[in-house]
């Protein structure tokens, strides 16, 4: 009767599969996308179900308090978190993806049963991979939080003491699929294996500086994926290994996507902390010319069509309700108005979007860098709010400039350019901005929330 | 066999996973990001067996109880959060 009940849950998990995936598939759109998410939910909830059914799971008791407790940490995490602070979340919840999947390589080591060459294998990479993407989620998380510097963190000597660790853990490896033959019992040596992978995920993470953030949110997102797929070869679970590869394949997209819009390679973004910092002896000619926010007004008052071009500091200075009432006001006046969203703006993918969403800004006023370059020569004003370098010309016309070939939004060729800042620091690429310093930009400093309430009220008068 | 059969599964679901998330706009990558973190708590599957049985030790079924914790955190709060994103994107009225 086993094989019965075995037959009826693994027939449900062929079923849980097929709506991931249709759940990823209405998630291709903003319209039907809720409903996509409701679809994988209903899979998760189906799969779980069914293998309670399983004749091997005799105690409840440990189950029903981890689900329980587990439920209320999830629920709180997802209702107070503020929309601000997502990407803090999303990394949190890659680490403790990564952690479930190192204590199920644990606990299946430590149950002992069948284990052949081949689980052995898959299990010491369900460890590793589930280690790395633990402690690397938490600095990530800490640099995001700036519970941390921000910035990378790199000592002389940092490519050694890597090659290192990966040696060790490659040791560690064999060692633990051939450990009959060693002195260490396979626990010993799986204590070890954690913490070098432990290790080996902070070091990877330290390195990397805080504009390269959503390249590691995808990658990490995309190893908590591969953590849980090679769970499932450990286990033989079929619905793990399916449902891990979905996640891992789609944080490899994003990865990608994020490393094309900063035209650099993954090895570039991971190592390039270690490398000496580029300089170039190119002079910026031109004056800054700063703007007061009552001046802004009288411009925007008159313009047809204005661009807002987002970055992380409007996350920081919260400024996305009053920029959506600066909206309403102008288009009141008669203005078009769009956003221009560069797919590296913010600290995660889609940062800018979820925030603007947030203040209830319609999707269908966001565009894209391409659709928006084609014809950003039209618009009047183009308005940035706390981006730096996805509007620095550098990447076009210096071609010294470490960040030369990346794509970026090219707002100084607008008619005219204010750019909302705080002080004239760079961004975190830490390189100078010429849009500052062109004959059509104007500076308005200060706190960007202030500045567009400012120019709000002007408005209502 | 067994492997080589798992690792079918795995080829496959790699093609419709990158086929899938090729069509999400840019201005869903939050939403998607936290979505696939829901969907990675299925670990919680796996290590429901191991926090269940009893013949594995308990050991065994204390660690499999923690991973059961975990990985509920994840699929409880990844979709939640992802829901409440989500009901955040509107058209304009």
């Amino acid at each position: 009767m086993t094989s019965n009940i075995d037959l009826v849950i693994n027939f449900t998990y062929v079923i849980a599969a097929g709506l991931f995936i249709y759940g990823l598939k209405l998630l291709g759109h903003p319209s039907s996308a809720r409903k996509g998410n409701l679809v994988s939910a209903v899979a998760m909830l189906i799969a779980i179900v069914v293998t309670l059914l399983d004749n091997n799971i005799i105690n409840f008791q440990w189950i029903a308090i981890a689900m329980l407790a587990g439920s209320v940490v999830g629920f709180f995490a997802a209702r107070l978190i503020a929309m601000t602070d997502m990407p803090e979340m999303v990394s949190l919840l890659n680490g403790v993806g990564g952690l479930a999947s190192v204590f199920v390589a644990w606990a299946t080591i430590q149950s002992g049963a069948g284990l052949t060459a081949f689980i052995l294998v898959v299990t010491f990479l369900a460890l590793l991979i589930g280690g790395v993407t633990f402690s690397g989620s938490i600095v990530a998380w800490a640099k995001l939080s700036e519970r941390i510097t921000g910035r990378a963190v790199t000592f002389s000597g940092q490519a050694v003491v890597n090659g290192i660790i990966v040696l060790a853990i490659i040791a560690t490896g064999y060692a633990f699929v051939a450990q009959p033959d060693l002195a260490l019992t396979s626990t010993e040596v799986l204590y070890i294996a954690l913490g070098l992978s432990l290790l080996f995920g902070i070091m990877l993470v330290l390195p990397i500086g805080g504009a390269d953030m959503p390249v590691v949110i995808s990658l990490l997102n995309s190893y908590s994926g591969l953590a849980a797929c090679a769970a499932g070869f450990a286990l033989q679970n079929n619905i793990l290994i399916v449902a891990g590869s979905l996640v891992g394949a789609s944080g490899i997209i994003l990865t990608n996507i994020m490393c094309k819009a900063m035209n650099r390679s993954l090895s570039n973004v991971l190592f390039s902390g270690f490398m000496a910092v580029h300089k170039t002896d190119m002079v910026i000619e031109g004056e800054v010319k700063p703007l007061s926010a009552d001046d802004a007004f009288y411009v925007l008052e008159a313009a047809q069509s204005v661009v807002v071009i987002p970055g992380y500091g409007m996350a920081v200075a919260q400024a996305q309700h009053v920029m959506k009432e600066l909206q309403l006001q102008l288009e009141e006046n008669g203005c078009e108005v769009a956003y221009a969203i560069h797919p590296v703006a913010g600290r995660m993918p889609g940062h800018m979007n979820v925030l603007l969403a947030e203040a209830d800004v319609s999707y269908e006023h966001l565009f894209e860098m391409d659709e928006i370059n084609k014809r950003i020569e039209n618009f009047d004003v183009a308005m940035v709010i706390g981006a730096n370098d996805v509007v620095n010309p550098a990447a076009r016309e210096m071609k010294g400039s470490p960040i030369y070939g990346m794509p970026v939004i090219n707002a100084d060729l607008a008619k005219n350019v204010f750019v909302l800042k705080r002080g004239m620091a760079s961004g975190f690429a830490g390189i100078d901005n010429p849009l500052f310093f062109k004959p059509n930009t104007r500076m308005i400093f200060g706190d960007a929330k202030e500045t567009l309430g400012t120019i709000v009220r002007q408005f209502n008068d | 066999m067994e492997g080589i059969y798992l690792l079918f599964i795995l080829l496959l679901s790699i093609f419709v996973g990158f086929e899938l998330i090729q069509k999400v706009p840019a201005t869903l990558h939050t939403p998607l990001m936290s979505g696939a973190n829901a969907i990675s708590g299925i670990t919680v599957v796996g290590a429901l067996a191991l926090a269940g049985d009893e013949t594995l030790g308990e050991y065994t079924m204390y660690l499999g109880a923690f991973a059961v914790f975990l990985a509920t955190i994840n699929v409880v709060g990844g979709y939640l959060v992802t829901d409440r994103m989500l009901a955040m994107f509107k058209k304009k009225k």
